[in-house]
């Protein structure tokens, strides 16, 4: 691994589901290229993956920040969507409030949160009724 | 099994032409709730899913799954399949129902 920090951003598109995986997509291309454990990447890709597309589907479109340091890497999603009003219940599996058109695609099983917690080594979820959602997912490299 | 010998003793076709076909299949995993296969699926599994979007091909990649199977006749999207081909990812058809598919790859896996 390279020895200085890494920092990206990408813009996370509302509404669309064509564009939704870019910002992860190109976060694990990044840690391939690292050289990083294969192992450490699945979790870190899957758990942004799975942010990535609340952003969209919940948040209104929103904002990754990645910061890649030699011993963790740390995903920050943030939207300025309609916010989580009961945390607990939303990392509930099983629970969704997505629209059908967004199941009958597969997404909206309500398993993203739960997805997050177990594919990270920390994670935070920070939001507030009508103000938005920041997603702060961590794993440990 | 190879892509392409599971083609060949499966009669499956690929949309995606050439790419992706020396990939070694270990299992089968069946599911259209993305989230789900993300997490259950295992490494080199070939994903036999209706879904046919752009987004399946990330969650292939994610999931590291050898190859996706669309059954039941299904056509797989223009948009997923180019995507598909960028990223080396296989996209197999087939007329067979997914119970179908399954059968033959007990056959040909155990
Ligand atoms: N960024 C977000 N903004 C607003 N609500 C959210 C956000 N992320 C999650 N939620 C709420 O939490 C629920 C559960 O999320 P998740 O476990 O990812 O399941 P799903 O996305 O399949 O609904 C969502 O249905 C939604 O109500
Ligand atoms: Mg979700």
């Amino acid at each position: 691994m390279s020895d200085g920090i890494i920092r990206l951003k990408f813009d996370i598109l509302p509404n669309d589901m064509s564009a939704a995986g870019e910002a992860s997509s190109g976060v694990k291309k990044v840690l391939n290229q690292l050289g990083v454990e294969p192992q450490k990447i699945k979790k870190a890709a899957i758990a942004m993956y799975e942010a990535e597309i609340n952003a969209v589907i919940h948040g209104g479109g929103g904002i990754a920040e990645v910061v890649i340091d030699k011993e963790y890497i740390e995903v920050k999603i943030r939207d300025e969507g309609p916010g989580i009003a009961d945390i607990e219940l939303a990392m509930q599996e099983g629970y969704s409030t997505a629209s059908d058109e967004i199941r009958e695609m597969g997404f909206g099983a309500g398993m993203g949160l739960p997805n997050m917690k177990r594919y990270s080594d920390k994670l935070v979820i920070e939001s507030e009724v009508g103000k938005g959602t920041t997603v702060t997912i961590v794993v440990n490299l | 099994m190879k892509v392409a010998e599971f083609m060949q003793r499966t009669g499956l076709k690929a949309f995606t032409g050439d790419t992706g076909l020396e990939r070694e299949i270990t299992g089968i995993y069946v599911c259209d709730l993305l989230s789900w296969v993300m997490s259950h699926a295992s490494k080199g599994d070939a994903w036999i899913t209706v879904h046919t979007h752009l987004n399946i091909v990330a969650v292939a990649l994610l999931a590291e799954v050898s190859c996706i199977i669309v059954p039941e006749g299904i056509k797989a999207e223009e948009a997923t399949v180019k995507k598909a081909a960028e990223e080396g990812i296989v996209i197999l058809g087939s007329e067979m129902s997914a119970y179908h598919i399954c059968c033959k790859a007990y056959e040909l896996l155990r």
